[in-house]
């Protein structure tokens, strides 16, 4: 019995403690949420599971990392902090973005207008995937690269504010903030604009889309080039939150990302945010409350729970198979 | 990569669907070039016959060599190649017959090693039989396969591709993990004698794992585990080739070619995407028990997504749907990049061959895919003649041996035997190239064999063509400047990721496969 009052002594079983966990979770789940968008904007409309979306947002980690160099450092960055990160995320999500394109236009074009069977393109993510992580690791090299943390005012980004029990650092507040932004554009996007309506009538169907007079593989590009900008957004806060980038993170975190776009009901973007922030939560309370190293086979639980409770997702609907 | 085959439908619907529906069995009789020619050659022969006489091959293979160190070596590639066509042969049930892409195929793998490791070693002082442990391991195997498939069943095939992915890596981090579970801290309070309680002895995993053996007997030369894994490879080809053409098989491949009119004519499609998914796992396992009593051991880093890959570049390699095709696959990837690539090899003396083989597939693809031969002659006296250009550019505008031009001397033999010496004299190799951690020029130049290769897939005609001669220079230039030197690691996966892109786009049946016809 003393063990079972040493466990529950072993944890802060405070208020401030469940907040910052929360705090934490959320963040993660913005960025779960950020990369889930690519996964289930792809999937909504060449129900497609693009592997490589993963590798797109390492990439972008880097282009970040890369760029910080460039500016001198996070410790004495030759241009205003402001402007450095502004730079980051504006060079990563372009990179990521056209990298995005180049593997739509290369790895799976093609095998469209082949007609090839439905497990070619899957294979052909996995290799591009493959090839991305060890191109990494060829190109950047295997030990992770180090992000440094800001500086200004006194403190960094690291510096919390607090208000009552709750207590949030700048760079989560900033990760948030950012994430609703990008957010509110992508929704502003898809709903008014010309090309986000022939996105949701390609994703809807995709063929008569086509014979409506939708140039479907302008729309393809544009998925693949709006995923990938976000992707790479991601991949900057992931470097900023974590310090650090290495050639496995894409596979890693892709891998519990695309997990968030099948909770929330993959094909929904609304949906893939959700399920983001579900898995970001769970998986920062399991490591706040249960062990730092099996988060992802909760996360996994949580996969199977929905696959075998609510196959849709939350936002999905359960698509008629058409013959 | 850019292997041609006529594809009459890629110029646009010239043609109704049904028409080309309808001819698709002649255009699959339609052969071309060496390899058609040599497929031709190849069915003419009888099946059994052909299988009869590559494994009587297999047979006399560790009899003719005698115990030399390079002999043993020898051997172990054997066998390793075989645990491998073990494995691809099990993955082609679930991926090749019935058309399921199982990522989580190297957790069967595990489970078959870290089975046998568990109940035949010292870890906790189980020592059972093999031929007890055999069985068990691989029903259980079976069994999780079976499990794992069933939340998904219902749900459309990408699904169970994202569940076992992630099962592959749960089981991977559960086996490096596993050396200090905690149940919730009370590990005292249930009867444990540790606060971390040891299963899987993490990163470094289980060592001093039994040798396989029955009855007192046991197994321990490389020619007793070749002929074991030679058995295994034998019989498991014996049972999926009757498989393959039992009512079982038969419904696979329904299923693989429309689930939903297989539904329709009243197949179990659950069950069959089940029993796909299981057998692959029982097979894996039984290569998993194998790979571990070769070992002595069981290692995570065997069992991690790398070697996922591996496996599924040679069930595509191969051609999936294809069991000679598994094997042949299995082979090529295993004695060729894994084991060719290697700069060195563990024992006996064999170095150096990863450039042979590198140069030696360049010029067989270029073979195989550039037609007529006058075309082919123009392009390679173009290679040869665009570097040795390039070299005498660079020599005259650069000193040897400063920023240039390789500093090893023109008429130096050493680094690479007579291979090596003329590919520096093609190459304009940057100083320093053969000293570790050197790496001028390189990421520059596989940025721009990146970008090379894919204006390749673009181009048509005699910009192709053109193109094709700096493509090769500047492929031979980053493999000399450092991928020949990461053999073992990263340039091995990039190779296996590119050759899975590459062979999809281009040919996505593989080397023995059927092309398949999509119905539209």
């Amino acid at each position: 019995m003393l063990g079972v009052l040493a466990y529950f002594q072993d944890f802060q079983l405070t208020w401030s403690y469940f907040f910052d966990q929360l705090v934490a979770g959320l963040t993660l789940g913005s960025l779960y949420g950020l990369i889930a968008i690519g996964y289930s904007m792809v999937y909504g409309i060449l129900k497609l599971l693009n592997f490589a979306h993963g590798e797109v947002f390492m990439i972008g980690s880097y282009i970040g990392y890369f760029v910080l160099t460039w500016l001198g450092g996070a410790a004495d960055p030759s241009i205003p902090v402001a402007a450095t990160i502004a730079l980051m995320f504006l060079a990563a999500m372009l990179g990521a973005g056209a990298l995005g394109v180049v593997i739509e236009r290369f790895a799976y074009r093609p095998l469209r207008e082949k007609r090839a069977s439905r497990i070619a393109p899957l294979i052909s993510a996995l290799g591009v995937s493959f090839f991305l992580q060890q191109l990494a690791v060829l190109l950047f090299g295997s030990a992770p690269k180090q992000y440094d943390a800001f500086a200004f005012d006194g403190g960094s980004l690291f510096t919390s504010v607090t208000i009552g029990p709750f207590r949030i650092q700048y760079m989560q507040l900033f990760v948030i903030v950012t994430t609703v932004c990008l957010m509110a554009a992508l929704t502003v996007f898809i709903a008014r604009t010309q090309v986000g309506r022939a996105m949701r009538a390609t994703s809807f169907d995709l063929e008569a889309a086509s014979m409506m007079g939708i140039n479907v593989d302008r729309v393809i590009v544009v998925t693949f080039f709006i995923g990938s900008v976000l992707a790479g957004a991601a991949g900057v806060m992931n470097g900023l939150i974590f310090q650090n980038v290495n050639p496995y993170v894409g596979f890693q975190v892709g891998l519990i990302a695309f997990t968030a776009a099948v909770v929330g009901g993959i094909g929904s973007i609304p949906g893939a945010m959700l399920g983001g922030l579900a898995i970001g939560l769970g998986r920062s309370f399991s490591i706040g409350y249960v062990s730092s190293s099996y988060q992802d086979v909760i996360v996994f639980v949580i996969l199977i729970a929905f696959l075998l409770l609510r196959p849709s997702g939350l936002f999905g609907t359960p698509a008629p198979q058409k013959v | 990569m850019s292997e041609q085959t006529p594809q009459p439908e890629r110029s646009g619907p010239a043609i109704g669907a049904d028409e080309w529906v309808a001819r698709s069995g002649e255009r699959a009789r339609q052969r071309t070039g060496i390899v058609g020619r040599v497929q031709e050659l190849y069915e003419r022969v009888p099946k059994p016959a052909v299988f009869a006489f590559v494994v009587l091959l297999a047979v006399l293979v560790p009899l003719v060599t005698a115990q030399t160190d390079n002999d043993i070596y020898f051997l172990r590639v054997g066998t390793v190649a075989l645990v491998f066509a073990l494995l691809a042969l099990g993955l082609n049930v679930a991926v090749g017959f019935a058309g399921l892409l199982d990522l989580g195929y190297i957790a069967y793998y595990g489970i078959g090693a870290y089975g046998y490791a568990f109940l035949s070693s010292d870890k906790f002082g189980i020592h059972w039989q093999a031929w007890l442990v055999l069985p068990l391991v691989v029903a259980v195997s079976a069994l999780l396969g079976l499990l794992l498939a069933l939340p998904s069943r219902r749900l459309v095939g990408d699904y169970l591709a994202i569940v076992t992915l992630f099962f592959g890596q749960i089981f991977y981090i559960i086996a490096t993990q596993g050396y200090r579970i905690s149940f919730l801290g009370l590990n005292e309070d249930l009867g444990f004698d540790r606060a971390n309680w040891d299963l899987t002895g993490g990163p470094n995993g289980i060592a001093n794992v039994d040798r396989l053996g029955v009855f007192g007997l046991e197994a321990s030369s490389e020619r007793a585990y070749f002929y074991i894994t030679l058995t295994a490879v034998v019989v498991v080809f014996a049972v999926l080739t009757l498989a393959n053409r039992s009512r079982t098989g038969r419904a696979w491949r329904a299923l693989n070619d429309d689930t939903l009119a297989a539904q329709a004519m009243s197949m179990p499609v659950n069950w069959l995407k089940l029993l796909a998914v299981g057998v692959g796992a029982a097979v894996a396992a039984l290569a998993g028990t194998i790979n571990a009593a070769l070992l002595q051991g069981a290692f995570p880093d065997d069992y991690n997504t790398q070697v996922l890959i591996i496996i599924y570049a040679m069930v595509i390699l191969g051609g999936a749907g294809s069991l000679a095709g598994a094997v042949l696959g299995a082979f090529v990837v295993s004695v060729l990049m894994l084991e060719g690539l290697r700069p060195q090899t563990p024992i006996g003396d064999f170095t150096g061959n990863g450039r042979w083989v590198f140069y030696a597939t360049i010029l067989v693809v270029l073979v195989a895919a550039i037609r007529p031969w006058r075309r082919l002659a123009a392009i390679l006296a173009g290679i040869v003649a665009f570097g040795v250009v390039v070299h005498a550019m660079v020599a005259v505008t650069t000193d040897r041996g400063t920023d240039g031009l390789l500093n090893m001397g023109p008429d130096e033999y050493s680094g690479g035997g007579p291979l090596g010496w003329l590919i520096r004299h093609w190459l304009a190799l940057p100083a320093g190239t053969y000293e570790l951690g050197s790496r001028n020029w390189f990421n520059f130049a596989l940025v721009g064999l990146i970008a090379l290769v894919l204006c390749l897939t673009v181009v048509k005609g005699w910009k192709r063509d053109a193109l094709i001669v700096p493509t090769v220079w500047l492929a031979g230039f980053v493999w000399e400047t450092r991928l020949a030197q990461e053999t073992s690691g990263p340039t091995r996966f990039l190779l296996l990721g590119a050759l899975l892109v590459g062979l999809m786009i281009a040919r996505p049946q593989g080397l023995l496969g059927r092309p398949r016809v999509e119905i539209v």
